[in-house]
């Protein structure tokens, strides 16, 4: 998995490409907690990412959780099999997908 | 006709990657939706790290790994075996996926994932091994 981060001020921006799973899932948790800080925006860009498996979900809800305090979290272009994921783990309701 | 094949690999984390690899060889060789394929790797995954986190803490030991692809009607069953503490994954109680971010619990959402996504899913202990079988339906690509 690769991880693209663009900041822009309390902005960011963070592209996924490949897989997030249980391999891949420590890596961006372990990135996301060294650059959320101050970040009133994160958005997640999920055009390239492939796969996502429950430890993944796990990052993305601890993420939401800390987003929910200080700003707001998206997920976009996320594909089909990501949304059936979503979806089924009812993480829809739980996320801002766009 | 049914067409089998297994691999034996210690039960580890670090190598799941094998492990998909594996199945993913021969669900491309039955002509296995992709769609399907990565509800099957979703399956494995929980399943396969489950048994490295837990099966045999605080050693290591292995897990066999049967895969078989009915042709005629296309479905694929997999079956994991192991030797580890028994533990059946699928007596665990489902997460309630209506709440919200605040009142979820982290984690838990693994065995439900395969549940969901498998059309049958059994656990039996036998002759001191766990054994996890799910089977999965589907209509070649």
């Amino acid at each position: 998995m690769t991880i693209n981060k663009t900041q822009n001020g309390d902005q960011l921006v963070v592209a996924l490409e490949g897989r997030l799973d249980t391999t891949t899932a420590p890596e961006l948790e372990a990135d996301l907690k060294s650059s959320v800080d101050g970040i009133t925006r994160l958005e997640f860009d999920f055009s390239s990412l492939e796969y996502i498996s429950s430890a993944g979900l796990r990052v993305l809800l601890s993420a939401q959780k800390v987003m929910n305090k200080q700003g707001e979290m998206v997920i976009k272009n996320a594909n089909e099999d990501i949304m059936d994921i979503f979806d089924v783990t009812g993480f829809v309701d739980i996320l801002t997908i766009e | 006709m049914v067409k089998t094949d297994e691999l034996t690999i210690e039960a580890a984390v670090d190598r799941l990657d094998d492990v998909l690899e594996f199945v993913d060889r021969n669900l491309e060789e039955a002509e296995c939706p992709p769609k399907v394929q990565i509800q099957i790797d979703v399956a494995v995954e929980e399943i396969f790290v489950n048994i490295a986190n837990y099966a045999y803490t605080p050693k290591t030991g292995d897990a066999r790994i049967v895969l078989s692809i009915a042709e005629s009607a296309p479905e694929v069953s997999i079956t994991f075996f192991d030797r580890g503490i028994p533990y059946n994954p699928l007596a665990k109680e489902d997460p309630d996926v209506t709440l919200s971010a605040e009142e979820r619990k982290i984690g838990g959402l693994g065995i439900f994932m395969v549940k969901k996504s498998m059309d049958v899913t059994e656990y039996q202990y036998k002759e001191g091994q766990n054994v996890f079988t799910m089977r999965k339906g589907f209509a070649s690509a």
